[in-house]
Order: structure tokens, then sequence, then C-alpha cells
């Protein structure tokens, strides 16, 4: 392992994201501002704690398996979140009274 | 990296898990449930990843895959029966 300081910042940065998503995850009002704010900053954070431990580790087993977990998670994260939106949405969730649009609605009269 | 900052870093996320958890016992609806579940569980994987370099093993990140490999598996079984039933 290396000891420059690219992990720290990496981790640290990814520690604050993932933060501010569980915060917006209590903090808004519906589901899907909700699921745009956990997803966004969790996937963006996570995604980059793994980064800071490729940079920990290099080219290792660690790092190795690290920089395959980040592929995983940047692939998977937005799936599931897209699917349960859509499933939300059909299920018959209303939206926030506050809210403006609804594309989908529009496009698909459901 | 130095053994202090990691378990500071893994305190600030597990508060973060705390506050997915609050989420998951008020969501007024299944999917705000189901929401707070993903995020849970994509920060437990963080929180592997931390303790991995915590402890220097890395079984810890196969399980962190597999992890969120799961989470995958389960949140989209839910999506799609929010959207069409069993």
């Amino acid at each position: 392992m290396n000891s420059g300081v690219t992990p720290y910042i990496l981790i640290s940065i990814g520690v604050a994201f993932d933060l501010v998503g569980a915060i917006g995850l209590i903090r808004l009002p519906d589901v899907y501002n909700r699921l745009q704010a956990a997803t966004k900053c969790v996937t963006l954070g996570t995604a980059l704690i793994l980064l800071g431990v490729v940079a920990a580790s290099g080219w290792s087993a660690m790092g190795i398996k690290a920089l395959l977990a980040a592929v995983f998670v940047l692939w998977t994260s937005p799936t599931g979140s897209h699917a349960l939106a859509r499933g939300a949405h059909i299920a018959g969730v209303p939206l926030w009274s506050g809210s403006v649009i609804d594309k989908y609605k529009e496009d698909t009269g459901r | 990296m130095s053994g202090t900052v990691i378990l500071t870093l893994t305190g600030i996320i597990t508060a973060g898990i705390l506050l997915c958890l609050l989420r998951l016992l008020k969501g007024p609806t299944a999917p705000d449930r189901a929401v707070a579940m993903d995020t849970a569980c994509t920060v437990t994987t963080a929180l592997l990843v931390l303790l991995a370099l915590f402890f220097k093993r890395s079984v810890y990140l196969d399980v962190a895959l597999v992890y969120a490999l799961l989470t995958f598996m389960g949140l989209v079984a839910i999506a799609r029966y929010l959207e069409r039933g069993i």
C-alpha cells in the first residue's frame, strides 16, 4: 500500500456524498425526490470510496476486487432505481403537491 | 491509510445507515421503504469496503460484491411486484 494523499481525498469525498444522500432521504418530500437524491449521491459516493480503495491498494487482489465492485455498483444502482421509480409510478404513488410536471403520465397516459 | 481516519469515516457512514433506517421505519408507502432499503444496502457496501481497508483483508470485498448483487436483484424483484403484482 502506498501512502499518498489521493486515497484520503477520494474516500472522504465519497463518505460526504453518502451522508448527503442519506440526509436527502430524510428531508425530501415524496418518493421520487427521495429516489433521485439517494440514488445519485449514494452511487457516486460508493463508487468514489471503491476507487479510493483502488488508489490505496494498487494492482493487488484487493484493488482488482474493488475495481470490479465499483463497475458493478455504477452499473446496477441506476438500473434498479429506474425500475423502482417506474414501478412506483405504475402502482399509483402520488407526486408531491408542489410538483409541476409529470412527463411519464403525459407520454403514456397512465 | 491510518486506522483512526478510517474508523472516523466508518462512524460517519454508520450515521448515514441509521438515517436510512429511520426512513425505513417512517416511510408512508411501500416504495419509500424500498428506496430506503436500497440506499441502506448500498451504503452498507461502502461500509464493508472501509472495513476491508481497516482490517487489510480482501475477503470483505467479496462480501461487498455479493451484497451489491443481492441488493440489485431484490430491488428489481420489488419493482416488478409494484408494477404488476406477483
